[in-house]
């Protein structure tokens, strides 16, 4: 007969469960303790407070001690907290009589349709306030959009860490329209609760560097900038006020760049601002070839002009990817190909 | 742009009231014969083009113009001498425009007050590649053409030490070499060019060409030129005894004789021909390029020299020269000092927008921001205000 137990036949059960569980919460805690004990250590090494010893102290520590030349930086010494360095695990999910604690264990998905009750819930009250509201005759129409803009919603992978779950993409976009219909119903109350699931994305790339403006002897306002693109540096000095000659290692740019393409790569900025004859500009440029050359001259006066225009039209510069330092470089050859992609040529036989 | 018009029509400028546009010194023709179906109001063509068609009466008022040089003129005047590009142009527009810019007008004004006593001032074009030097070289020939000079023109020295294919050794000196594909197609466009002076002008000597030939003193120098073009073998020999009488006959003040030489530099640098041996040849064992240093000297009295330098023929030199001091060496230097330089720049920003109005009149730029002045401010960046690339340019669109 089958011999239910109804203790916990801890052994078996657990150790099946240790298969899936890498580490236990003993083993985390005395990790947790390891490092607390290792980050003393390492202040007193450093000759720091060991009380006021940060994360940014603990690596610089770390990458001077141990100094590495790995490419890959994710390859190199670390020494984080442990909760950053163990995936996140799930406490066993029964007890000794082998219940499950949850309610929804048995639907696989135990945090992620939780949070769809808890937040279909907070939908069914916001309905009822809303129509005992407009029975009341106490509706008003409010706008929500200001907490939108600004931040955005919890990515799938952000989602599966946070309910410690592997999720489909189904449930996601499931979970995602939920919460918006949520926000349709205009309810105070439920902000908290929603907010919980959005991040901000008010760091906009567009923390430009503007360099400051210096004047010469004349008075007249000039700012300087680099650009590189592909193993050629050029440096760019745009006056304020000219007549559109550009002069590039003391040669006129109709005689340094022959070809049209280049002239016009050099046209760029000053054509997208409207401010083609306006400015003069002297440029220094090494390295590279002649697109290259070109590419990183047209990145210098870009960069150049940001000090003579307002904030809306650098925003619109870096939109038109004026700003932007070409990433291309030249790919490796690698052994057994006749260059980076080419193969050798495939012979039968 | 009706404002620019405006403003340009308001400044100096005198049209006779009876003369039209592309009448030039012959007889008004009638608009509905002409070929182009121009709007016949004034306005729009005066900007930039000018009636006056004779370059003796160009003065400052006919800066940043084009006038117009009638086509006949053209056949005869300028046989050989115009560049490809500006020939394509005149093929396509059917009338061949040139504008006056300040060099030229500055040189005509020299060779209209030239001293003919005196031995002959030479002057020398030099610029920037693509300025208009050549153009400004055919402008003063024109004008010479005009008043009935003599034109010795040597559309591009370059042709001659360059891909060359057979050089015969010279029958006349055994160290030079012959060249006579290049002299004889020179001497044929010779002819054409001033067929009136070839029964004026009478040789002083007799030349012997073979046993049987000769030619005797006294006959006209016209018959040298045909030996020269029927004896091909002999044409380089014919090119050289014209040149030599014509320098001394100028002395003598039966006519004026206008030297022009387009690309001089190449007279004195290197060549790239060969002998059989493949040793180089240098350019004093030619026999044509031996003539022309004669003739470009300044020893005799009676013309002009006008000389050209170029850097696009060139041989063995760097891109950026435009220095005569670079693109002559010290040799050419020296053999052609003491010479007047004018330098020949990029537009100026009224001729620029000459030049662009004339495109515009012509249909040539048809797309749709040429008129605007961003498409305008556009283009002078690109091309820097540089006539030869300015040409390019406008090519695409």
């Amino acid at each position: 007969s089958l011999l239910v137990s109804l203790y916990c036949v801890t052994t078996k059960k657990n150790v099946a469960a240790l298969r899936h569980e890498a580490y236990t919460v003993d083993f985390i805690k005395k990790q947790i303790e390891e490092f607390n004990i290792g980050k003393r250590h390492l202040a007193n090494m450093m000759g720091e407070d060991p009380e006021t010893f940060t994360q940014e102290d603990i690596d610089r520590a770390i990458a001077y001690l141990f100094p590495s030349g790995l490419f890959e930086k994710q390859a190199r010494p670390i020494m984080k907290h442990p909760e950053q360095i163990f995936p996140k695990q799930r406490a066993i999910q029964w007890g000794e009589d082998g219940r499950p604690f949850h309610f929804l264990f048995y639907t696989g998905k135990q945090s992620y349709y939780s949070l769809m009750h808890e937040a279909y819930g907070k939908l069914l009250e916001a309905e009822k306030h809303q129509n005992q509201l407009q029975a009341k005759g106490l509706f008003s129409e409010k706008t929500k959009t200001k907490d939108l803009i600004g931040s955005r919603w919890l990515i799938k992978e952000e989602l599966e860490e946070m309910l410690v779950e592997k999720l489909s993409d189904q449930d996601y976009a499931q979970f995602i329209r939920l919460l918006e219909r949520l926000l349709t119903l205009h309810c105070g109350a439920k902000e908290e609760f929603v907010q919980r699931f959005r991040r901000s994305i008010t760091v906009q790339s567009k923390k430009q560097l503007i360099e400051a403006l210096q004047y010469d002897e004349q008075g007249t306002a000039f700012s300087t900038s680099e650009g590189k693109r592909k193993s050629a540096k050029a440096e760019a000095v745009v006056y304020e006020h000219g007549s559109g000659k550009i002069s590039i290692n003391g040669i006129d740019y109709l005689l340094y760049f022959p070809v049209t393409q280049d002239r016009e790569q050099l046209m760029f900025p000053f054509h997208f601002l409207d401010r083609l004859g306006k400015h003069d500009a002297t440029c220094t440029v090494s390295g590279g070839g002649r697109s290259s050359q070109a590419g990183a001259i047209r990145l210098a006066l870009a960069r150049a002009l940001c000090s003579f225009i307002t904030e809306e039209e650098v925003e619109w510069m870096r939109q038109a990817g004026l700003l932007t330092a070409d990433p291309r470089v030249r790919e490796r050859k690698k052994p057994g190909q006749e260059g980076a992609r080419r193969k050798f040529t495939w012979k039968k036989r | 742009m009706l404002k620019r018009m405006t403003r340009l029509v308001s400044g100096a400028r005198q049209l006779d009231p009876g003369r039209l546009l592309h009448g030039g010194p012959q007889a008004p023709q009638s608009l509905a014969a002409h070929p182009d179906n121009q709007v016949p109001d004034g306005s729009p063509r005066a900007v930039s083009c000018t009636s006056e068609g004779d370059p003796a009466r160009h003065g400052e008022q006919h800066e940043a113009r084009h006038y117009c040089i009638p086509l006949q003129d053209l056949r005869t005047t300028f046989p050989h001498g115009l560049p490809p590009r500006f020939g394509m142009q005149v093929r396509t527009f059917n009338e061949a425009c040139l504008m006056v810019r300040r060099p030229a007008l500055e040189l005509l004004h020299y060779l209209k007050n030239t001293n003919f006593a005196h031995p002959a001032v030479r002057y020398v074009l030099y610029g920037e590649k693509g300025t208009g030097k050549t153009l400004s070289l055919c402008h003063v020939i024109h004008f010479c053409a005009k008043q009935d000079w003599l034109i010795l023109h040597i559309p591009d020295a370059h042709l001659w030490v360059k891909n060359c294919r057979d050089l015969l050794q010279s029958t006349y000196n055994k160290q030079r070499f012959d060249q006579p594909v290049e002299a004889s197609s020179w001497l044929k466009n010779f002819k054409t060019a001033n067929e009136r002076f070839l029964s004026q002008i009478k040789v002083q000597e007799k030349y012997v060409w073979n046993k049987r030939e000769s030619t005797e003193k006294g006959h006209p120098l016209g018959e040298v030129v045909e030996q020269g073009l029927t004896h091909v073998r002999n044409a380089t020999d014919a090119v050289g005894i014209v040149l030599k009488e014509l320098k001394s006959q100028s002395r003598l003040g039966a006519f004026r004789l206008l030297v022009a030489v387009d690309g001089v530099n190449a007279l004195w640098g290197r060549t790239t021909l060969k002998r059989e041996d493949k040793s180089p040849v240098a350019p004093e064992e030619l026999a044509l390029v031996h003539s022309l240093r004669k003739m470009v000297r300044n020893d005799w009295h009676g013309g002009a020299i006008v000389l050209t330098l170029s850097q696009t023929g060139s041989l063995f030199k760097p891109r950026k020269a435009y220095l005569p001091q670079e693109l002559l060496g010290k040799e050419g230097f020296d053999a052609l000092d003491p010479f007047i330089p004018i330098l020949v720049s990029n537009y100026s920003p009224k001729e620029f927008e000459s030049c662009i109005q004339y495109y515009l009149e012509n249909s040539w730029l048809q797309h749709e921001k040429a008129h605007t002045e961003e498409g305008k401010k556009e283009l002078l960046f690109l091309s820097n205000a540089n006539p030869g690339q300015l040409e390019r340019l406008c090519a695409y669109l």
